[in-house]
């Protein structure tokens, strides 16, 4: 039973991403757009983190951990790049 | 001991699930950007934090490699938990830098001139 409880679950972080994804490519402004990225970066990492328990392997969680930070620093990078024109 | 743990999954899930995709609804149905911050935030790191309480349950059929998966979970846990509001405060401050202007109901801001 348990593995269909995760399918299911997996499926509505799918919803919830596509919403998200709709919303990153009608975005008015490029904020609007960096801000749907950004949430969708965090239903990843829980759809990840879903994938290795439904596939009964969690050592996917090392890939969720890794793309949550990746997910952290590019966001702030992208917002420095805006706000200052410059990356260093 | 399992079967207890089981209930306590679904129960969390079902509530991560309910935030997770109203959230994303909201940020969708939502008129503005600054009131889009608001499902976006909130509803994120929380429903983050419910899903993998809700996966934490699910770390004792694992018997070898479960104690590892359940510190991993409580890391992931606790850094989206910091980093999520520092990004859409970091988002919310940009918009404003570069003359973002909050969004109004068009007669109310007739009433305002």
């Amino acid at each position: 039973m348990m593995p269909g409880v995760l399918l299911g679950a997996g499926l509505a972080i799918l919803v919830g991403i596509f919403l998200l994804l709709t919303r990153a490519f009608a975005g008015p402004t490029p904020f609007d757009r960096i801000l749907a990225t950004n949430a969708m970066g965090t239903k990843t990492v829980i759809f990840v983190a879903l994938l290795g328990f439904i596939s009964g392997r969690p050592e996917f969680l090392d890939t969720a951990l890794a793309y949550a930070i990746i997910n952290f620093v590019s966001t702030i990078a992208i917002l420095k790049f805006i706000e200052f024109r410059r990356i260093g | 001991m399992q079967p207890i743990f089981d209930v306590l999954t679904v129960f969390f899930l079902a509530v991560g699930c309910l935030l997770a995709v109203t959230g994303a609804l909201g940020v969708v149905r939502m008129p503005d950007f600054y009131s889009r911050l608001h499902p976006a935030g909130k509803t994120d790191s929380l429903a983050l934090v419910l899903i993998i309480t809700g996966l934490l349950f699910q770390c004792s059929r694992y018997p070898g490699i479960g104690m590892g998966a359940a510190i991993r979970l409580v890391l992931i846990a606790g850094f989206v938990f910091l980093t999520s509001p520092v990004a859409t405060h970091a988002i919310a401050k940009a918009a404003m830098l570069a003359g973002l202007e909050p969004w109004r109901k068009a007669d109310e801001s007739h009433a305002q001139l």
